[in-house]
This record gives structure tokens, C-alpha cells and sequence, in this order.
């Protein structure tokens, strides 16, 4: 029988907890998604379930009482009989930020920070595509990894009360879109016209945990039709398809 | 329709919570004290799941313009409807044109109120709960209108419940959370014994308690939450999410309140006392 790579902890006496070695990787995450994957297909029972994966971790929350002792023994005998994710699929977004006046409040003083201009802060933010390893805290945040070093700055002294939607926001190794307008301490470089969660949408968050997202460096007038774009539904979503080993 | 006069201090629709979207970072809903909830729903003879009202320390004023039943359960009020006095715990009989009038909480913080039915009010994501940006209501407004179905031949198998009392306990039952192993014996020993007071940072999504702990240097990455799952901040601050609290966190899970302890404690105040007791799996 494989040794799962995973510790099982109890969450309260309706939930279990799945917890991968502490790394943000690729590797973990791909194996925790086809697993998780895998227990909503082939495995679990019933329709209360509801996982939550991310980062290292993969919660199954049953609404009802498990017993732990026989959960834990079929979850090792689940993961020996689990193929694998080489069937998943990721895709990569592009979605386009506008760097520019009020959209960018901190860009200036997050360029001064890593002694650099605002072009290249643009330059690096757009460089890289960034692996959802999450969704969360709020409807259709995303939490991004893989913030090249030379944009590493420290989060805000002061947060402010309100960061408007759509903000684009950079605080050490993480960068995020604000999907709903709400305090925050990150550093405010950008905006994004595209609503990233939309209840009456199906799904309500297109992007999915796994995907890719690169940002575009779009101008202000680009932002505004887009946004309209978006609100009327017309908004062509440059995707490129992906694969788990790619 | 039910016509809202006065919308009270927080008034909201809830049901048994938005199912599903967890894992796209909304967070379930409801009623915050489920417990009452469910039993207004059980007098009507309601779907468990049927939607009602949280009023909470100030209830509303309502005109009600077709017939129907209603319960009250939860925190008491001073209900009156065209000016006489209405139990808690009781089916009524409500006339067209009737008037609904609440007072503030007299014992408790959230009242609910249900009706033969349930509200038909709009379902975004398969609930009726509000929950701003994913439904565009954050609570009654003056002159907001509540469709129900009319009922006039309702026969109550039970006509009253005995008054539940569980709200005033102080004790909170609570299973060690994912990280309660990393604290050190100070920490578990504060967390046992203290008797905290509720902070005034306290709403549906989460309540804070005045009483700090010894702060820490625990690092995590990011991962699930639950309601009722007690947080201690670097700081040593105790934060327990409620029914709206965020999906996913970085701070260590210290506790995890079972989903009764989770009801019992929509019922504090600020300035109220709970207790966390340890309940073994």
C-alpha cells in the first residue's frame, strides 16, 4: 500500500483536514487537485460534501458526523486505489490591469521601494504567470503564487479602509485582484476591469484552483471597454490551454 | 407581501445557508443560531431550509398584506401585533393588513421570525440568505417588500414550544482545531480556564473576545476555515468566525466549536461571558 504523503487531522467532528508537507509547489498542489478530484467521482457519498484544496491542504467538510477511526483507514485505502492527476487540464488566463493615475496609488512608492520606475514594476508584474493556488477569503479571490523576487515589498504600514474592486494589490510574495471592495494592506499598483466573481454567471468564478494567470498591461481607455465589454458580456478572455505536466 | 415600516437595527433574510461554493471562497450563511431558526421552521411546519428573519437588538416594524401564520424563537422580544402582546415559542394567526411591531432584545442578541412558507424572496446560488456582493441586499430597507405564499387553513400539530433557555449558557463545547498541538502548555491552559468577554468587533461574520493570550511566532500557510473555528492572531488575539466569517485563513485554528456552540454564541452581546469547554472527538 502507497504511505500517503498526507497527515489526517480531524477539523471539528463534521470536517477532516488533509495536510501535505508546508510548501507552496506545483507538484503538491496537482496531486492534492486530482485527488480531490478523484473522491468527488469515484469515492465519497452523498451530496452534503464540499472540499476545499488549497495551497498544501485539502479540507472535505460532510455537514454531518464523521467517524473519524474507519474515514481516516478509507482515505489511505482511497489514495493507495487514486491513479493519479494526469488527466487534469489547467488553462492560463490573461487578464488586462490598467497601471496608470489613480488606478496605481502605490506604484510610485513600490518602485522607489525596489529602487526602480514604474515601468519596470509594470514590466515585472505582467513578465510572469502566476499558479492559482487557491480561492478564497473572499467570493473569488485568488491567491497567486509565484511573485518573482524583484517585486517583494512589504505590505502597507497603514491599510486602508478601502481598497476599491478590481484593485491590483502586491505585498511580498503574494499579488491578488480585491474581488469586492474591502479594507486591505497590500500595495495598490493596478486595475482590473474584469469582475472575477459574478453570482448570476455560471460558473459564478471562471477562473479555476490550478489555472494560470498573466497579467496585461492595458491603458486607460483599453480598461474602460473592457469593463463595459465585460458587463455586457462580450469580453473575448484570452486563454491558453495548459496541462498538469506542462 | 411583507412591507417593512422600519427595518430594525439588522435585520436579514436567512435560511440554512448557500450550499456548494465553498470552495470559490463564498461563505455558507444562515441563520446564526440555527438552533432557533429551526425551531420557528418546526412550529409553521416550515422546510427546514424555509426562509425567514434575523432581527437583530432592534427588530422591525411590518405590515403583513395577506393572512398567514408566524413564530417567534430565539433572543426574547417585546413582540405586538395591532397592539397585543405575542408569545415567543407560539404559532400566531396573522390577518391581512395586520401590524407587526418589535422592540430591542430583551435577553439575547438575535430574534427570528418565520412565516407559514417561508419568504419567496430571490435565490442567488440556491439561498435566500443575504450575503453582499453574492446577493445585492445586506439587510431590510424602509419600504423593501417580502413576497410569501397567503394561508388561511394552517392547523398546528403544536402549538407551542417550551421556552429554550440554552442561550444563557456561558460554555462553548470546542474540539482542539488543526494547530491547537502547536501551542505551548501556557496557551492551552489560558484557553481552558479563562473566562473571556466578548469584544465589541462582532458581527455575522466574526467576534472577537477582549481577553488576549500570550502571542506566538506560529507560521502557516493558508487553508480552510470553518464556522466556528476559533483563530489566534500573532498578537494573541482570539478571532471565532460565524456563519458569514471568510472560507480560508492564515491563522493558526486553534479550536473548533461544534455547530450548537456556534448557535449559543450568535446569542452574545458584547460584554457577555463564554467559556471554552473541551469535547473529546
Amino acid at each position: 500500500m502507497k504511505v500517503p504523503p498526507f497527515q489526517v487531522k480531524a477539523f471539528g467532528p463534521e470536517a477532516v483536514l488533509l495536510e501535505w508537507p508546508a510548501a507552496v509547489r506545483e507538484d503538491i498542489l496537482t496531486e492534492i487537485l486530482g485527488f480531490r478530484d478523484y473522491l468527488i467521482g469515484d469515492c465519497l457519498e452523498g451530496t452534503t460534501w464540499e472540499l476545499v484544496a488549497i495551497y498544501n491542504s485539502l479540507m472535505l467538510y460532510k455537514g454531518k458526523p464523521i467517524d473519524m477511526e474507519p474515514f481516516e483507514r478509507q482515505l489511505r485505502e482511497w489514495f493507495d486505489s487514486y491513479p493519479g492527476p494526469a488527466t487534469l487540464s489547467f488553462q492560463e488566463w490573461e487578464l488586462p490591469v490598467c497601471y496608470e493615475g489613480e488606478f496605481a496609488p502605490d506604484l510610485g512608492e513600490v518602485a522607489a521601494r525596489l529602487g526602480t520606475t514604474a515601468e519596470e514594476v509594470v514590466r515585472r508584474h505582467c513578465g510572469t504567470s502566476y499558479r492559482v493556488y487557491g480561492i478564497g477569503f473572499l467570493p473569488g479571490f485568488l491567491y497567486l503564487g509565484g511573485v518573482p523576487e524583484n517585486l517583494e515589498v512589504p505590505r502597507k504600514e497603514t491599510p486602508r479602509l478601502k481598497v476599491a474592486k478590481g484593485s491590483v494589490g502586491l505585498a511580498s510574495q503574494q499579488t491578488g485582484i480585491y474581488p469586492q471592495e474591502s479594507p486591505g494592506g497590500w500595495n495598490v499598483i493596478g486595475k482590473c476591469p474584469i469582475p472575477l466573481f459574478d453570482p448570476v454567471r455560471k460558473p459564478p468564478c471562471f477562473i479555476s484552483l490550478g489555472d494560470k494567470v498573466r497579467f496585461q498591461a492595458v491603458s486607460e481607455a483599453e480598461f474602460n471597454l473592457h469593463r463595459i465589454e465585460a458587463e455586457v458580456g462580450v469580453y473575448d478572455f484570452k486563454k491558453k490551454y495548459g496541462h498538469a505536466k506542462g | 407581501m411583507l412591507k417593512v415600516k422600519e427595518p430594525g437595527f439588522y435585520t436579514t433574510v436567512q435560511d440554512s445557508g448557500r450550499k456548494g461554493y465553498r470552495h470559490l471562497g463564498v461563505p455558507v450563511a444562515g441563520a446564526c443560531d440555527r438552533i432557533a431558526a429551526g425551531r420557528v421552521n418546526s412550529l409553521l411546519e416550515n422546510d427546514p431550509g424555509a426562509a425567514l428573519l434575523e432581527m437583530t437588538m432592534q427588530g422591525p416594524v411590518l405590515v403583513f398584506t395577506e393572512p398567514t401564520y408566524i413564530a417567534l424563537s430565539g433572543a426574547d422580544m417585546e413582540v405586538t401585533l395591532n397592539g397585543d402582546a405575542l408569545a415567543m415559542e407560539q404559532v400566531h394567526r396573522v390577518a391581512a393588513g395586520s401590524e407587526l411591531r418589535c422592540s430591542r432584545t430583551l435577553h439575547g442578541f438575535r430574534t427570528y421570525l418565520g412565516i407559514k412558507g417561508g419568504f419567496r424572496t430571490e435565490e442567488v446560488l440556491g439561498s435566500r440568505s443575504y450575503y453582499p456582493p453574492v446577493t445585492k441586499q445586506r439587510k431590510l430597507i424602509p419600504l423593501m417588500e417580502l413576497p410569501y405564499e397567503p394561508t388561511t387553513d394552517f392547523e398546528p400539530k403544536l402549538l407551542k414550544l417550551s421556552p429554550s433557555e440554552f442561550w444563557k449558557e456561558e460554555k462553548l463545547e470546542a474540539y482542539p482545531g488543526p494547530e491547537y498541538d502547536l501551542l505551548n502548555q501556557k496557551q492551552r491552559e489560558m484557553l481552558y480556564a479563562t473566562r473571556f468577554t466578548l469584544g465589541k468587533e462582532h458581527d455575522r461574520m466574526a467576534c472577537q473576545l477582549q481577553e488576549h493570550l500570550p502571542g506566538h511566532l506560529i507560521r502557516m500557510i493558508t487553508s480552510a476555515t470553518l464556522p466556528g473555528t476559533v483563530q489566534l492572531t500573532p498578537a494573541g488575539r482570539l478571532i471565532i468566525l460565524l456563519r458569514d466569517g471568510q472560507t480560508t485563513g492564515g491563522y493558526p485554528r486553534v479550536l473548533q466549536l461544534s455547530d450548537r456552540a456556534v448557535s449559543v454564541l450568535a446569542q452574545k452581546h458584547t460584554a457577555d461571558h463564554v467559556r471554552f469547554v473541551s469535547t473529546p472527538f
